[in-house]
């Protein structure tokens, strides 16, 4: 299955992945209209950073042996015969089990508190392709098959 | 006390666009962008901005733009701003005002007042796509007269070449003056092209010696990293003599630029600054170029072709002549125009000659003497596009050199503050997390895609004169013109006026 890498020798930390994944999941037609809506959308790509120029942007690595699958009480995660980590926020309750279990921390309360989200390659908007891996100025992110 | 010096260019932010994503800021080396949390907002201080565009490239709202200051002096027509800013900064600083890139100011670029030909009806044009059009060239001396063997065979005496698929090379730009990953991605379109890049003078980093058979070594005033394998390592050797943006004086590396792995390929310390003396201690006649010359084949064999690059200055057609006679391949000309990764403002701005003039007045020499078969001639000091190639071509060029478009292709906005040490873009610079920005995997494409682009159009004028190899283009002056020129410009040029026949 095709995934979304990280090259931590390219990743240059601009956080321009954090804002596409907001803008991709927004709805909206224009990314300036992000404007004034921080906390209200909530990246689901995370760079991490440390002081020594280290940046690696984090999401969704859709385990082999996904965790957060096994944990999830109300049935909302599951796997696609692909292998991708599906999450369906009707059924999600909220409990935030996912969250406490995924060694990544790429699982996250969504802005509205009520249900957990995660990165699902872009496939629940409209952009067709991870919307991160296009606008990586540096091209830090790619999108390829690969094994964890 | 300083006085205070208005900015050139102000950053302009358009609010109603911007989302506060910071961007501009963790991009920013001059640390102009900042979110102020007081007022909850991005503010900008634009006297720190060297117009880079950096910010404005990556601002994913298009929120910004960097726009002229409007802040003027009063009008004069004699005391420009910037003149008069560079008379505040020395009298502030006492210092010798540093400048990177190629001379700015408004002098003639005879490339652009020059046309080229096209076949009409009576002969005909070429269609490079139906048919082979060779841009191959070959740089090095040539054999005039065929020598047999007693048995009446041919005896091979041709000196060694360099082979290009096309007739451009990117010119010579030092580690340390460029990043790692800069010449990685030089290094690396210059093997898929089939063309050669060049290391400069700042040594051959030991991660490169595996792209060596496209690697022209520099053997330079300063003798930075010169050894043996170093040698051995190229397929050709150039000894520069002198540099188009700085004709006359020597190279300055500031201590800052002196990294870790800068200082062991250059093998000097880290953190010193790095002085290139002004002339060769060595060499100060044509026979004392002679012996650095045979030097250098003789410890490399005699498998190597050597040039030697100058700076295009007022004799610089009897220095060709000499150079022609001294034992090398190849004659590399840097026209005034030529680019720097720091230079003295005066200097660049001040000294030198136009490429296109030199060119000419080289060939013509050579020709004169009958010595232009000793010798290839490579040309650089600004090479905009694949028209100014042809044009260098049917001067007399066999190949251009190109620094400035292929720094452009990797990023560089020419904001012309390469000697800061900050470059945005990962080019100039050896600050680990300034370098990184520049990706080879990306640069390297932008290069090939590049060339690839100007060897379709090479081809595509080519057909259009009727001409289907690069060889007959050299030096066939009668396939060009010359608009607006006056008489001793186009008797220097060695064109006809734009309407005048054969």
């Amino acid at each position: 299955m095709k995934r979304i890498y990280v090259k931590e020798n390219r990743c240059l930390g601009c956080r321009l992945c954090e804002w596409e994944c907001m803008y991709a999941n927004s709805g909206l037609d224009a990314m300036f209209k992000l404007k004034g809506k921080q906390g209200e959308i909530l990246p689901r790509i995370r760079v991490e950073d440390n002081p020594e120029d280290i940046h690696f942007a984090v999401n969704c690595r859709h385990c082999k042996q996904a965790i957060c699958v096994k944990s999830c009480i109300a049935g909302a995660l599951s796997k696609t015969d692909e292998g991708m980590v599906v999450i369906d926020k009707n059924k999600c309750v909220g409990c935030f089990t996912c969250v406490l279990v995924c060694p990544y921390g790429a699982i996250m309360p969504a802005a509205d508190g009520k249900a957990a989200q995660k990165c699902m390659l872009c496939t629940d908007n409209d952009r067709g392709e991870p919307n991160c891996v296009k606008y990586c100025p540096n091209g830090a992110i790619v999108f390829e098959e690969g094994d964890l | 006390m300083n006085i205070y010096i208005p900015p050139e260019y102000e950053v302009v932010r358009d609010g109603s666009r911007c989302i506060e994503c910071r961007v501009c800021e963790r991009q920013c080396a001059n640390e102009v962008h900042k979110y102020d949390g007081d007022l909850k907002m991005m503010i900008s201080d634009s006297t720190k901005c060297v117009n880079c565009h950096r910010c404005v490239c990556l601002c994913p709202t298009h929120a910004l733009k960097i726009v002229k200051s409007e802040d003027t002096y009063r009008q004069n027509s004699n005391w420009g701003a910037q003149t008069m800013n560079e008379v505040y900064r020395q009298a502030n600083s006492g210092g010798v005002l540093l400048s990177s890139m190629g001379n700015p100011n408004d002098y003639p670029v005879y490339f652009n007042k020059i046309l080229v030909n096209a076949s009409q009806v009576t002969n005909p044009s070429i269609d490079p796509l139906r048919e082979p059009m060779e841009t191959q060239v070959f740089l090095g001396k040539k054999e005039v007269e065929i020598k047999r063997d007693i048995s009446g065979r041919i005896v091979d005496t041709l000196s060694p070449q360099l082979s290009l698929k096309m007739p451009v090379m990117f010119s010579a730009m030092s580690y340390g003056s460029i990043s790692y990953n800069a010449h990685e991605a030089l290094a690396r379109a210059a093997e898929e092209l089939g063309i050669y890049y060049n290391t400069g003078e700042g040594g051959l980093h030991k991660d490169f010696y595996k792209y060596g058979k496209n690697t022209i070594v520099q053997v330079a005033s300063g003798r930075f990293g010169v050894h043996a394998q170093y040698l051995e390592a190229a397929a050709a050797i150039e000894i520069k003599m002198g540099q188009g943006a700085k004709p006359g004086i020597g190279g300055h590396l500031p201590g800052m630029k002196i990294s870790d792995d800068v200082s062991r390929t250059r093998m000097i310390p880290k953190g010193v600054d790095a002085i290139s003396p002004a002339p060769h201690h060595d060499i100060y006649s044509i026979e004392d170029l002679r012996q650095l010359i045979y030097t250098l084949k003789e410890a490399t064999d005699y498998k190597k072709p050597i040039i030697v690059k100058v700076a295009a200055v007022h004799n610089v057609a009897a220095i060709a002549s000499g150079i022609a006679r001294s034992g090398a391949d190849i004659i590399a000309i840097d026209g005034f125009r030529g680019g720097s990764g720091a230079t003295p403002t005066r200097i660049r701005d001040n000294v030198g000659i136009p490429i296109e003039l030199a060119l000419a007045q080289v060939d013509e020499r050579l020709r004169q003497e009958g010595i232009r078969e000793n010798v290839s001639i490579v040309v650089a000091g600004s090479i905009h596009s694949s028209a100014d190639v042809v044009k260098a071509i049917a001067l007399g060029a066999d190949a251009c050199y190109i620094g400035t478009a292929a720094l452009l292709a990797l990023g560089c906005h020419l904001c012309r503050s390469c000697h800061t040490g900050k470059c945005n873009w990962g080019i100039a610079t050896q600050r680990p997390d300034l370098v990184k920005r520049l990706n080879p995997d990306i640069g390297y494409k932008r290069l090939v895609n590049l060339l690839t682009a100007w060897n379709h159009e090479i081809q595509e004028m080519m057909g259009g004169m009727g001409i289907n190899s690069i060889e007959a283009l050299r030096s066939n002056r009668l396939m060009l013109r010359g608009v607006g020129l006056n008489e001793t410009e186009l008797r220097i040029l060695g064109i006809h006026h734009a309407g005048e026949s054969m």
